[in-house]
């Protein structure tokens, strides 16, 4: 109808506006990543009110995955009392379940935890493989710091504000982290692949044999955290001593059911090895005698603080 | 009148971004996240017509930029909502007001914003943007926003037009 020319001039305006805030670095660099922070920042209060208002009706709702309701149906058939209690009461269960899971990993590998709850997901419409947690600076979230669940590797805290985290997940294409074969000791990276799409164990060197079931975990360096399970090695993809040899991971932890999370705020002083991984060592290396070592003994007191559980987990009790 | 309007829009657009982040996408629901922001910006579109459809498309779109867990390049969702606010805009005008007209411009927003997002991120080398991940956000994407726009709205159009009663689209109404 009436089109003039300053209604399409706003139009130009603000797509140019748009087309420049992306050209000048996005988030990671220039005004997009100051415009994020103050986002986080002003928006994080708020989003941990709403969510912390939200969570009752969360769990009445279950706020469950398949996942968790096959476990959460296991207990109810083991436990009368279980069965009788209101749904919520299950899903704070469930959730201790969780929290019981975590702690136990965090001993086994001498982690120092900051526990969290995640409060958002990002949007499929917008390819996000991101989480956020009801965690930041406040309580010693730093970027780039790793989080992990009773399963294993979640992903790494990528941006943080003063009260809440935006945690990349393992999934995500531009995720690496150094991995090693719990086996055979050998090195190499794993890299996620997209939502939907298993991860990526890469060798060093093409001469590693890599068989189907092997656990893979985190090898630790200066800032990453050692003996994080990742998964398990799924297809093999060429032979031995061929060119781009890789295998796909199957992640331990269910991207889609993640509900307390840990961030490792301090790594082990050494690396924990096989230690963490659930079923011990595999026979076939204990030669190596890399698993019987560090077990939760070897996590002195240093590994205790286990952050602010109670501003997370028991939300409402 | 101005400033109210303003505000208004301002507290739509907060709310449904705080919504849409903590609230909306911790339902377990497969496929996309229901976009309360996208149903914000149709709705003052169909009221306020395209030209503040697009600014409100664009200020939404830089809060889902900019407010966590986002982790893209900032200005992406801005873009595509600022279109969806003007082109939203435009097919109200055009079609002079049938009841069907919200949802089905819903549908197309919604639909062209997954598109949308998708392309400047193929533009931009973004590795996410495959096939498959397109066609896993697309369908439900539509369905959830299609399905929440014949309750949300009308709702929100109403309060868009307490307001400021006059404009085109709000007149084929009485």
């Amino acid at each position: 109808m009436r089109d003039t020319r300053r209604r399409r001039l706003v139009l130009v305006v603000l797509l140019m506006l748009s087309l420049t805030l992306i050209a000048l670095g996005g988030g990671s660099s220039g005004p997009g990543r100051s415009l994020r922070s103050f986002g986080g920042a002003v928006f994080g209060p708020v989003q941990r009110a709403v969510a912390a208002a939200w969570q009752p009706v969360h769990d009445l709702f279950g706020g469950l995955s398949r996942t968790d309701q096959a476990r959460l149906q296991q207990l109810q058939r083991e436990n009368d009392q279980l069965r009788l209690a209101a749904r919520a009461n299950q899903y704070d269960h469930s959730r201790a379940a969780e929290l019981d899971s975590l702690l136990k990993i965090k001993d086994l590998g001498g982690y120092t935890i900051v526990t969290a709850q995640v409060i958002g997901i990002g949007p499929a419409q917008g390819f996000a493989n991101t989480i956020l947690l009801d965690a930041g600076t406040q309580d010693g979230l730093k970027v780039g710091m790793t989080v992990i669940n009773g399963d294993g590797l979640v992903g790494r805290v990528k941006t943080v504000s003063g009260s809440t985290a935006t945690v990349l997940l393992a999934i995500d294409p531009n995720f690496k982290v150094g991995a090693r074969l719990a086996d055979s000791q050998q090195i190499g990276y794993a890299s996620g692949g997209g939502s939907g799409v298993p991860l990526t164990y890469t060798p060093f060197n093409n001469q590693q044999l890599m068989t189907a079931g092997e656990p893979v975990v985190t090898n630790q360096d200066a800032n990453f955290p050692g003996g994080i399970p990742i998964g398990a090695i799924g297809q093999v993809q060429g032979s031995v001593g061929t060119y781009g040899r890789t295998a796909t991971i199957r992640l331990y932890v269910d991207i889609g059911s993640l509900d307390v999370v840990g961030v490792v705020v301090v790594p082990p002083r050494t690396d924990p090895r096989n230690a963490v991984l659930p079923t011990a060592v595999p026979s076939a290396s204990a030669s190596t005698g890399a698993g019987t070592g560090p077990t939760a003994g070897s996590s002195p007191g240093a590994g205790a603080r286990t952050g602010p559980t109670s501003t997370s987990s028991p939300s409402r009790s | 009148m101005a400033f109210v309007r303003v505000l208004l829009a301002a507290t739509m657009l907060v709310t449904a971004v705080v919504l849409q982040t903590v609230v909306v996408s911790r339902i377990p629901l497969p496929g996309a996240t229901p976009d309360i922001v996208l149903l914000v910006v149709v709705s003052l579109t169909l009221v306020r017509g395209s030209t503040i459809g697009c600014v409100v498309g664009f200020a939404g779109g830089l809060l889902l930029d900019v407010v966590p867990p986002a982790d893209d390049q900032v200005g992406r969702w801005a873009l595509v909502l600022a279109l969806v606010g003007w082109f939203g805009g435009r097919a109200a005008d055009a079609a002079e007001g049938s009841a069907l007209v919200p949802v089905f411009v819903v549908a197309v927003a919604s639909a062209g914003a997954v598109l949308g997002y998708a392309a400047v991120g193929f533009g931009l080398g973004d590795l996410r943007v495959t096939g498959s991940s397109v066609l896993h956000a697309l369908p439900t994407a539509v369905l959830y926003d299609v399905l929440l726009a014949p309750f949300v709205v009308p709702l929100l159009m109403r309060l868009a037009r307490r307001v400021e009663p006059s404009t085109t689209y709000a007149r084929s109404f009485r």
